[in-house]
């Protein structure tokens, strides 16, 4: 039986305390990109300087939430800061493979996750996670798959219109 | 005393499960309650012995069917004290009890230079078909603001009646408790010339309910959240009302006559009630109407009364300022909905994770804007915890409740 153990890392804590990249960025130049999850009210503002190589020059997070959506999203900010846009989209990949989501799979909405079977090291690829993988345990918890995927989902948007941009 | 039985939890069979190792105890019944073995029994005897289609067979036991669903309609309507049985019509859920009536009433009523006035503290079922509809027939919406404590503001109702054909109001708040004043913002709207709709979602399972002496016009209600199945709802209104509202859904069962050339509708209620309707389902709700009238529903009121003023003393002795429990502070004011944020005054506990850290202790409750976001917006909250009582719930589930939010502070502990 999972406990609140494994939920609720040491690393997440510190995260959800103590948020990286916390705050805004002025729009233009940087990108901004809005998620919500309309089950808990969780919002999470993902703002993003894209230089003209494509990097991640500097991002920022605004909103507010549990503490597994935001604790998600400061790891997310400080994995993808400094990364391509293309690094980042591996990053977004390899944690949603974390979280047993596999894009374009029937059902890969987290149902997997009843199983407690994670296969995300498959999707990692050359993609170290690091500190992302405490959130591992969320896996057992499906209901709060949609919470640390939130920001991840919220970056993808962000990504998408700094390229259109 | 209250006068419900204490071994009333004999009777839930859901009740009587373990969860994470630990006994379930369900504090969620604002959302969905549970069915005593009596709604169950009902409905399974409905379909053992007489499910047939209904007002179109000949036969025996399309006749009882017939029978079941006319008869839970009258006991519905004596529940709420309606005048006519056929005031009653059958819906989906409250929600498509206030789209029926948007669609038909407000479609059929409203436009440009019209006004419908709702509440700060109202349930998206009463918000967003309203929006839907103004959208199209290019009405105004207007809001009645919610004080501090939890209460509607209605300094300047008189002013947001003016010119409104609708005032459209929950008789009892989802999220503070509070119950309103029916009685007096029936007669301030019709003192206006305008109709008042009564959203009775948590009202009508936990106080006695008459439309009449309300002064309602409309009543919608939804079976699950008093002990009935989930898929059946109320929309009652004045017959007059209903003779002259055009037909909602079109179909079977609500026609007197279809030519290649038009359609005629047939008589209220089932001029409001396309299709197949929900007849175990109904069969249910007759049942959980039985079960609540047994108990007699001033007993469940009373019950409620006292197990709300014990949880608001429990809590707020054992947390002091660790605990800010939403809505009225009397519990003669409010039902036993009670939204609270938790943790230290600076740093709150997110209700997501309070509801998590309390779902291992067993203790289920709900956490979320509880479909009401302009309300969490005035509250100036994004979320809250939500435990919410009725008739199965005692003194020692409260307690659970207070000592699993310990378990919080633990965690979170900043």
């Amino acid at each position: 039986m999972p406990g609140l153990d494994d939920l609720y890392r040491e690393v997440i804590l510190d995260h959800y305390r103590s948020p990286r990249n916390r705050g805004e960025l002025e729009t233009p130049p940087a990108v901004r990109a809005e998620g919500f999850n309309p089950l808990c009210g969780d919002e999470i503002i993902v703002f993003i300087d894209v230089d003209d190589a494509g990097t991640i020059t500097d991002i920022a997070i605004g909103g507010q939430g549990c503490s597994i959506s935001q604790a998600a999203a400061s790891m997310m900010s400080a994995a993808v800061k400094g990364k391509t846009i293309a690094e980042a989209r591996r990053y977004i990949g390899a944690f949603k493979g974390l979280m047993s989501i596999h894009e374009g799979e029937i059902g890969g909405d987290g149902s997997e996750a009843e199983t407690g079977i994670s296969t995300g090291a498959s999707e990692s690829g050359d993609v170290k996670l690091g500190d992302l993988e405490a959130l591992k345990g969320v896996v057992k918890f499906p209901v709060r798959i949609k919470c640390a995927t939130l920001s991840w989902n919220t970056l993808a948007e962000a990504l998408a219109e700094a390229e259109a941009s | 005393m209250s006068g419900i039985p204490t071994n009333i939890k004999d009777d839930f069979p859901v009740l009587r499960q373990q969860v994470h190792g630990k006994p379930m105890i369900y504090l969620d019944s604002g959302n969905t309650s549970q069915k005593p073995q009596s709604v169950i029994d009902a409905m399974n005897s409905y379909y053992e012995t007489i499910n047939a289609n209904v007002h179109r067979g000949s036969y025996d036991i399309a006749v009882k069917a017939t029978d079941a669903l006319e008869g839970a309609r009258a006991k519905v309507a004596r529940f709420i004290n309606a005048p006519a049985t056929n005031e009653v019509i059958f819906t989906k859920n409250a929600t498509e009890a206030m789209n029926l009536l948007t669609r038909s009433w407000g479609a059929a009523n409203l436009g440009p230079g019209d006004a419908v006035v709702i509440s700060e503290m109202e349930h998206h079922a009463n918000i967003v078909p309203w929006h839907m509809l103004a959208a199209e027939k290019g009405f105004e919406l207007r809001w009645i603001p919610v004080t501090s404590d939890g209460h509607l503001d209605l300094t300047d109702l008189d002013t947001l009646l003016d010119g409104a054909k609708l005032l459209s109001v929950t008789a009892m708040s989802n999220v503070l408790g509070t119950l309103n004043d029916i009685p007096r913002l029936a007669e301030a709207a019709h003192a206006k010339g305008a109709l008042i709709a009564v959203d009775g979602s948590q009202y009508v399972p936990h106080v006695p309910t008459d439309v009449q002496a309300m002064g309602a016009d409309f009543l919608v209600f939804t079976g699950h959240k008093m002990l009935g199945p989930m898929g059946i709802g109320v929309l009652w209104a004045h017959a007059e009302i209903l003779e002259v509202m055009p037909p909602f859904l079109g179909g079977g069962e609500m026609i007197l006559n279809v030519t290649k050339e038009g359609f005629t509708t047939t008589d209220i209620p089932w001029k409001f009630e396309a299709g197949t309707p929900m007849v175990a389902e109904a069969v249910g709700l007759g049942a959980a109407i039985d079960y609540l009238s047994e108990l007699g529903m001033d007993n469940v009121r009373q019950h409620e009364i006292e197990l709300t003023a014990y949880a608001l003393r429990t809590l707020t002795e054992r947390y002091g300022d660790k605990i800010v429990i939403h809505g009225p502070s009397e519990p003669a004011e409010r039902g036993g909905v009670l939204s609270f944020v938790y943790g230290d005054p600076e740093v709150r506990v997110h209700p997501h994770d309070i509801a998590q850290v309390l779902d291992q202790a067993g203790v289920c409750v709900r956490a979320g804007h509880h479909c009401a976001k302009p309300l969490m917006q005035t509250m100036n909250v994004p979320a809250t915890s939500r435990a919410s009582l009725y008739i199965y719930n005692d003194e020692s589930d409260i307690d659970i409740l207070a000592d699993a939010l310990e378990a919080s502070s633990d965690i979170f502990a900043f």
